[in-house]
């Protein structure tokens, strides 16, 4: 198993892969969190589809996260395109053949792959959060939102649930790339019809019956990172999110072991 | 067993569309070069799959260094294999693409440079995989295969887009190995290399093993046959006749007459053909080479 990880590693950290992923976690976190500070004052909201986040609500514990949360979603897109791409290449290239002669285990594998992409994961939501957290304390003093309780206990308490709030949320949007990446064995199917759900039809759907939002995948995932919002609870949405994952992977690993791998 | 590579017992696999490989029953030896043969999907692929484990088969069993293809984990590791074609991530280098392999099998990482070098891309290894022509992403599958120190080398075309040079490198190398101990099993559709340096021969044909064992053995099952040819096309008919009335079949092919028949009988033909008033221009003895023989048993078209 230490093995498939330390493998799947060499790949993942290849420049093009590391630097162009990190490059748009890095450009994403900082965007979202300058237009919540830079927007602040605006009539048409700082936040997500034009939330308002005032200025007392940043002064809270939670206000050294409210960037760092709010940008869980597009780390999320990242983690799904780089999931399927990793899983998918396998098939497009031809490497998979080369890999289960050198591991015939096959959930061995699949299990080693999944463990070094939820590594890269952290690695994703690690460089998210210095961004998001520093660039918000650099812009607060600016619009006179006040830090003064954001690295208290409560504080500190508020970023570390955020990280795993947001971590969970990046995993499970990742895990749902990787099967895509399986049953379609096609970085660009995967990628297209993961994000195609994911930003446009579950938004489509939710505007015509904002009720299905309580059970589509993508929104649940979103409110783990959000910690919950006022239409979900973080409990449903955590419950829900485990289900729709176990499904995922329940089938990618009868897909997996049993396919024939015949490319 | 202990002295078998490789044994396939009605091995088979059935798709939708048919039959791939159908009751394939063949053995190869220990420490032995075995050609494997056929035409375009004749099954080769499918069965160097069903070998490694990547499909799984429909029908009988196989063996592979004395365990079960069902539990390819406990053989692989003493395998290396090439199938179908170089298959390496572009984006990598040709080392780093080695060291990935080595890191999944548990192989030393210093193999990776010594392989490199082996395979003639000592100079190479840092270039991008997605920069090497056809020749060298061949060498560099070579090289992977080699990752194991393998007891079982399993190759399927390893000479394609090799340029003569390369093509004769290689063959050594495999030579080399098997006599080094290792069992080397290659698909290949150049015939002649084969047959150079080819102990044993498995030939497919419509996913039928229509022949499994020593390479020697084939040319004995064949009929030797003699070429001759005159000063001009009417004593060519002249030489056919002349065999047909001795109850040898004959025919014209390329300007020159084939005669189905032992070697000893070219000196009563040259007699007769004197006989006939027919000066010979050439009159050689030939045993049938494996391409024909290849062309013979498949029945396909040369």
């Amino acid at each position: 198993m230490i093995r498939i990880i330390k493998a799947e590693w060499r790949k993942l950290r290849r420049p093009t892969l590391l630097l162009g992923t990190l490059g748009a976690v890095v450009f994403f976190s900082g965007l979202v969190s300058s237009l919540l500070f830079l927007l602040l004052d605006s009539p048409q909201g700082n936040g997500d589809r034009g939330v308002v986040i005032t200025r007392e609500m940043l002064s809270l514990p939670t206000g050294a996260t409210q960037a760092f949360s709010s940008v869980g979603g597009l780390l999320g897109i990242i983690a799904l395109c780089v999931f399927a791409a990793q899983t998918a290449q396998e098939y497009t290239y031809g490497t998979l053949r080369n890999i289960l002669v050198r591991q015939p285990g096959r959930v061995r594998v699949l299990a080693g792959k999944l463990v070094a992409m939820k590594l890269f994961a952290i690695l994703m939501v690690v460089i998210s959060a210095v961004v998001s957290i520093g660039i918000s304390f650099a812009l607060a003093g600016g619009k006179d939102v006040s830090t003064e309780l954001w690295f208290n206990g409560d504080g500190q308490a508020a970023i570390g649930r955020t990280f795993i709030n947001v971590l969970i949320s990046v995993i499970c949007f990742g895990v749902v790339g990787m099967v895509l990446g399986l049953l379609l064995r096609s970085p660009i199917s995967a990628i297209s019809i993961g994000v195609l759900w994911l930003l446009i039809i579950e938004n489509i759907v939710g505007a015509v019956k904002s009720s299905t939002l309580n059970w589509l995948p993508g929104s649940q995932f979103s409110t783990i990172a959000a910690g919950g919002s006022e239409s979900i609870s973080y409990t449903h949405a955590l419950s829900l999110s485990a289900a729709y994952v176990f499904v995922g992977s329940l089938i990618a690993v009868v897909l997996f072991t049993r396919r024939d791998v015949a490319n | 067993m202990q002295n078998l590579a490789i044994s396939a017992s009605d091995l088979s696999k059935k798709y939708d569309s048919g039959m791939a490989v159908a009751h394939a029953n063949f053995e190869v030896p220990r420490g032995k070069v075995c050609g494997f043969v056929g035409p375009n999907g004749a099954g080769k692929t499918t069965t160097i799959r069903m070998l490694l484990g990547l499909i799984s088969p429909t029908g009988g069993s196989a063996q592979i260094l004395g365990e079960s293809i069902d539990n390819p984990e406990k053989y692989l590791p003493r395998v290396g294999a090439m199938i179908e074609g170089p298959a390496f991530y572009p984006a990598l280098s040709g080392a780093e693409n080695l060291r990935v392999l080595a890191t999944l099998g548990g192989f030393p990482q210093d193999r990776v440079q010594e392989l490199l070098v082996k395979v003639g891309l000592g100079d190479r290894g840092k270039s991008k995989f997605k920069t090497y022509s056809l020749g060298m992403k061949q060498r560099l599958g070579i090289a992977a295969a080699l990752l194991p120190n393998p007891e079982l080398l399993i190759l399927d075309e390893p000479t394609n887009g090799l340029d003569p040079e390369g093509i004769q490198e290689i063959r050594q190398l495999l030579r080399t190995l098997a006599d080094n101990g290792t069992t080397v099993f290659v698909s290949s559709h150049l015939l002649s290399e084969l047959e150079l340096i080819s102990d044993y021969l498995v030939m497919l044909r419509k996913g039928e093993v229509v022949f499994a064992g020593p390479i020697q053995e084939l040319f004995l099952q064949q009929q030797p046959f003699i070429l001759a040819q005159g000063t001009t096309t009417a004593d060519l008919e002249k030489i056919v006749e002349i065999a047909r009335a001795d109850g040898h079949k004959g025919t014209i092919r390329d300007g020159v007459a084939h005669i189905e028949g032992p070697q000893e009988w070219a000196g009563v033909l040259n007699k007769k053909a004197f006989e006939a008033g027919i000066t010979l221009t050439q009159l050689a003895p030939q045993l049938p080479n494996l391409e024909e023989t290849f062309f013979e048993m498949t029945g396909e078209k040369k």
